[in-house]
């Protein structure tokens, strides 16, 4: 059972009222400041910087949730159960725990979904773009000021079959406004050779991945590139830090096509840390279905995300029907 | 020019990471080097250097020609080095049942029309699409990084590829 509801209070319970709209949903209460997103629930309070709040929570609603569990802190987060939402305070704490602060409500993902993507709107200020790198926006701080519906607004890639093919998602072109990013001037744009015989233009296909890649305008936003059944290759582009801790609820895997990503590895529930996993360019690793980890990319990097959308997978980890790590040797 | 230098691995030239253990078993991260597994492999060896229970992903040294292949579901191909033609028939008949699942070799040129063929460099990514028969050509040694489903041909050597300690 759950409600949601948007509201619109005049008078906040923090803080002065700069302009920014209150969200509740259940008996979480969140509001911002020109600082902080402050979370009110009924064990207590929390608080989050509004920078690493807003990017935490893009991802969040761009991923749809993602696969699991995603970490804003160590503190806040959801899990995904495909058709409902668990928001939490300190379900992965153990501190918080064991002194009974933890609190979790399930919401329909519909109601939960409206509520983040109202409050990702309200409180984005124009100039300042969740997905971008720090180092290629403008600062989130302050009284409302203005909107950036087209950065907030857009819509995760996700190829049928695969990128480029008549009917499946286009091409990044200079035309289209997908320009080259900053890091990968030096990444060749050329394009494969392509000789379809006549009736096979559908099938025998090819493109710049890499290329494709560098004109990507957001970071740490894996996307649906090429599918074979369940297993979905999902590229993205890193640069600085991801902003929340994945828990996955299945075995991912990366495959670091250039430059280098060190991963903070934690346990899934605890958040005790278990290892530093540091990717060069073709370095692959699994990451145990049991641990979260948060990536820091130095310079912008590209990572193929490697994910197996079999949904019948966290309940057979779950019951242990399936080891958390998938080789045996 | 940019002052940002973007680095790429090849066969000649890769720098591994690795696993630097807190508390775990580095075993658990299964992490290997794709260009040092394709730096000893023999040309068109399927070695598994990623599973997800059916799934696999393969790193393959492309050299010379390759057998023809076959598939009764999409693969896709990454090209990670080199350069590497795809050459595509249409089979006559069905060479793979649906029910089979992972690429399978087929012994010498298929019979069937002719699709058409690709040529791939680092960075570009080819279809192989469900039901065609379908050739590697690389006059030099290259890498390519296989998304298909765990077939006969599929070689898992872990303990060979990965970091153990
Ligand atoms: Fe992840």
């Amino acid at each position: 059972m759950s409600t949601a509801s948007i509201s619109n209070l005049e008078a906040p319970a923090l803080g002065r009222d700069l302009g920014y709209k209150a969200f509740t949903i259940g008996k979480f209460r969140f509001e911002r400041d020109e600082y902080f997103a402050h979370i009110l629930y009924p064990m207590g309070r929390h608080l989050m910087p509004i920078d690493a709040f807003l990017r935490a929570l893009m991802r969040d609603v761009a991923w749809g949730f993602f696969y699991g569990t995603v970490n804003f802190d160590p503190v806040l987060g959801t899990v995904n159960h495909y058709g409902t939402v668990d928001l939490f305070m300190g379900l992965c704490n153990p501190a918080y725990r064991q002194a009974n602060r933890a609190y979790i409500e399930n919401f329909p993902t519909k109601d939960i979904k409206a509520v983040f993507e109202g409050m990702l709107d309200d409180w984005t200020n124009e100039g300042f773009d969740p997905f971008a790198a720090p180092d290629e926006t403008g600062k989130p701080y302050g009284p409302k000021r203005g909107n950036n519906r087209k950065a907030v607004q857009r819509q995760r890639v996700v190829a049928k079959r695969m990128v480029g093919l008549p009917g499946d998602t286009g091409y990044r072109t200079d035309a289209n406004g997908y320009t080259v990013n900053r890091h990968f001037l030096d990444v060749p744009q050329d394009q494969p050779e392509v000789h379809a015989e006549p009736g096979f233009e559908s099938e025998v296909h090819a493109f710049n991945l890499f290329g494709y890649l560098s004109r990507s305008d957001v970071t740490w936003n894996p996307s649906v590139c090429s599918v074979v059944k369940d297993s979905l290759m999902c590229p993205t582009t890193e640069e600085n830090i991801l902003p929340i801790f994945h828990g996955n609820d299945r075995v991912e895997w990366f495959i670091q096509a250039c430059d280098e990503i060190i991963w903070e590895i934690e346990d899934g529930s605890t958040g005790k840390p278990r290892a530093k996993v540091i990717m060069k360019a073709g370095d692959v690793a699994a990451m145990p279905a049991d641990i979260r980890h948060k990536g820091y990319s130095p310079k912008r990097s590209m990572l193929l995300v490697w994910e197996n959308n079999d949904n019948s997978l966290p309940e057979k980890y779950q019951r242990g029907e399936l080891k958390p790590y998938p080789a045996e040797f | 020019m940019s002052e940002y230098r973007t680095v790429f691995g090849s066969l000649n030239h890769y720098e591994k990471g690795g696993v630097e253990v807190i508390e775990d078993n580095p075993k658990h991260y299964v992490f290997s080097n794709l260009f040092e597994v394709a730096s000893k492999s023999k040309p068109y060896e399927k070695i598994c250097v990623g599973k997800n229970l059916k799934y696999v992903i393969e790193a393959v040294r492309a050299e010379g020609n390759s057998p023809w292949f076959s598939a009764s579901h999409d693969e896709a191909a990454l090209c990670m080095d080199g350069e590497v033609e795809v050459h595509f028939v249409k089979p006559e008949q069905q060479l793979v049942p649906d029910t089979k699942e992972g690429s399978v070799k087929i012994n010498g040129e298929p019979k069937g029309q002719k699709m058409g063929w690709v040529r791939v460099r680092r960075g570009h990514m080819a279809l192989l699409p469900k039901g065609s028969a379908y050739q590697f050509r690389s006059p030099k040694p290259g890498v390519l990084l296989i998304q298909t489903i765990q077939g006969d041909h599929t070689v898992e050597c872990w303990a060979d590829i990965c970091q153990t300690a």
